[in-house]
């Protein structure tokens, strides 16, 4: 292991320490939802960061169209990966906090549907890149993210328009947030960011370190030196 | 050029189809499953069909559709005509299109046919303009069935591509089968206006015509 990754390591574990500090301690409880509404401050803050991933994903899918870039390809599995797990951990926060709150687990609101429709396309996503042929991989991941992405404004447009016909439950406060929430927010969203980083760091790492294996597997192949196959 | 090489392979296919009936058959077969299935799962009222056919009909529009994307790469394997094609000069967007047509086709069969059989099973009598149900079913078919003949090129390169298609469209397909319930139930029921709705269907087939043709090239060279 790297110096310098344990150094971030230990950088990420302090700020997600200090971010669960704020939330728990700090942060004031909110009036009418009271201790519930803390889940608030691992929610947002990993939206933001799945959101973010599955952008970075999109970059890097257009970059390896575009260079045929090894390394891109090496993002956009990592981002996806990292981006569905955070994504995952909104789909379930949410609805914990829905329960108390609106007292139903879910609604067919247009973010929460959307959400769901961008982790099942993202799914999809990695199915593809399981099921298909390590050459060809790279391309069809790549076109798929392209159509991903072009699908969720029509998704949330669809759905925002669907739903607005019929009631739905209140967002909770429509006021201003306290300055403490504010930065037990921001700070957990750092937190998370620099949390999905280093994991994304280790998985892209552990990628490359899988095509430098098969690529010497090929060329030991190549060469006729059978013996290093094992 | 490209236009009479996408007629040429659009005539191919339809002769094809026209010997053997095996997609038409196996999606017509497949719809009625659905609907009989359906039926006996809900037991609706003339009323409550009204509200829930949009959804009954595309659903089963949406799996037998399925059923003939599947098929249309797989006759081009047999043989290496796919490769054939590759090294071809001819432009992979002609061969696209002409699939895409066949497919349309195809499917908008099935759902001439299919329509009359949910109107007796379903007791359904439409309350709204009734007119623009063709274009709605025009529109619909457009959308699954581009993304659909994009994405079955797509899983002809995966391990268990039967089951890798609808893994791939159904995601991305959810705006356009929204898009298409909420109209045909709106034109049943006969309340609002289906503008919203067609125009989003539009936009979507734009939108992914654009994509398919842009990455098409691009997917079936990927080696």
């Amino acid at each position: 292991m790297k110096p310098g990754f344990v150094l971030a390591a230990v950088v990420v574990f302090l700020l997600l320490t200090y971010g669960l500090y704020q939330a728990l301690e700090v942060a004031p409880t909110e009036q009418t939802m009271g201790d519930v509404q803390r889940i608030f401050y691992y929610h947002v803050p990993s939206a933001w960061t799945a959101f973010l991933l599955f952008f970075v994903n999109f970059g890097a899918s257009i970059w390896y169209l575009v260079r045929r870039n090894p390394a891109a390809d090496a993002v956009a599995v990592t981002t996806a990966e990292v981006g569905v797990v955070f994504c995952t951990i909104v789909l379930v926060t949410g609805p914990l906090w829905a329960r108390p709150v609106w007292g139903i687990w879910w609604t067919w609101d247009a973010r929460l549907t959307s959400t769901l429709v961008l982790w099942l396309i993202y799914v999809s996503y990695l199915m593809l890149r399981r099921f298909s042929s390590d050459a060809q991989t790279p391309v069809l991941a790549a076109a798929l993210a392209i159509f991903g992405f072009a699908d969720v404004p029509l998704v949330y447009l669809s759905i925002w328009f669907f739903r607005t016909q019929h009631p739905q439950p209140v967002v909770g406060g429509g006021g201003s947030l306290d300055p403490r929430m504010w930065h037990a927010l921001l700070i957990n969203w750092v937190a998370f960011l620099a949390f999905a980083l280093l994991v994304c760091w280790l998985r892209y790492r552990l990628e490359m370190l899988k095509r430098a294996v098969e690529n010497a597997h090929a060329a030991a192949a190549l060469t006729g030196d059978s013996g290093s196959r094992r | 050029m490209s236009f009479r090489l996408a007629g040429v392979t659009l005539t191919k296919d339809l002769r094809l189809e026209w010997r053997s009936k095996d997609a038409i058959n196996s999606m017509l077969f497949f719809s009625l499953l659905v609907v009989v299935i359906f039926s006996f799962a809900f037991e609706p009222t003339a009323e409550e069909s009204r509200q829930i056919a949009g959804g009954l009909i595309w659903t089963a529009f949406l799996f037998a559709a399925v059923v003939a994307l599947n098929q249309t790469w797989s006759r081009e394997i047999r043989n290496q005509v796919l490769d054939a094609y590759r090294v071809s000069p001819a432009p992979p967007n002609a061969l696209f299109l002409a699939k895409v047509f066949g497919n349309f086709l195809f499917v908008t069969l099935l759902e001439l046919l299919m329509t009359p059989l949910f109107i007796v099973f379903y007791d359904l009598r439409a309350l709204g303009q009734v007119w623009l149900l063709p274009l709605l079913a025009a529109l619909g078919t457009w959308a699954l069935v581009v993304n659909g003949t994009f994405f079955a090129a797509m899983s002809l390169r995966t391990r268990s591509r039967e089951v890798m298609l609808p893994l791939l469209l159904f995601p991305i397909s959810i705006p356009a089968l929204l898009a298409m319930v909420q109209a045909t139930r709106i034109i049943l029921v006969g309340e609002d206006s289906v503008r919203f709705w067609m125009v989003l269907l539009a936009v979507y087939d734009v939108v992914f015509t654009s994509v398919c043709l842009l990455l098409f090239e691009t997917v079936l060279n990927a080696e």
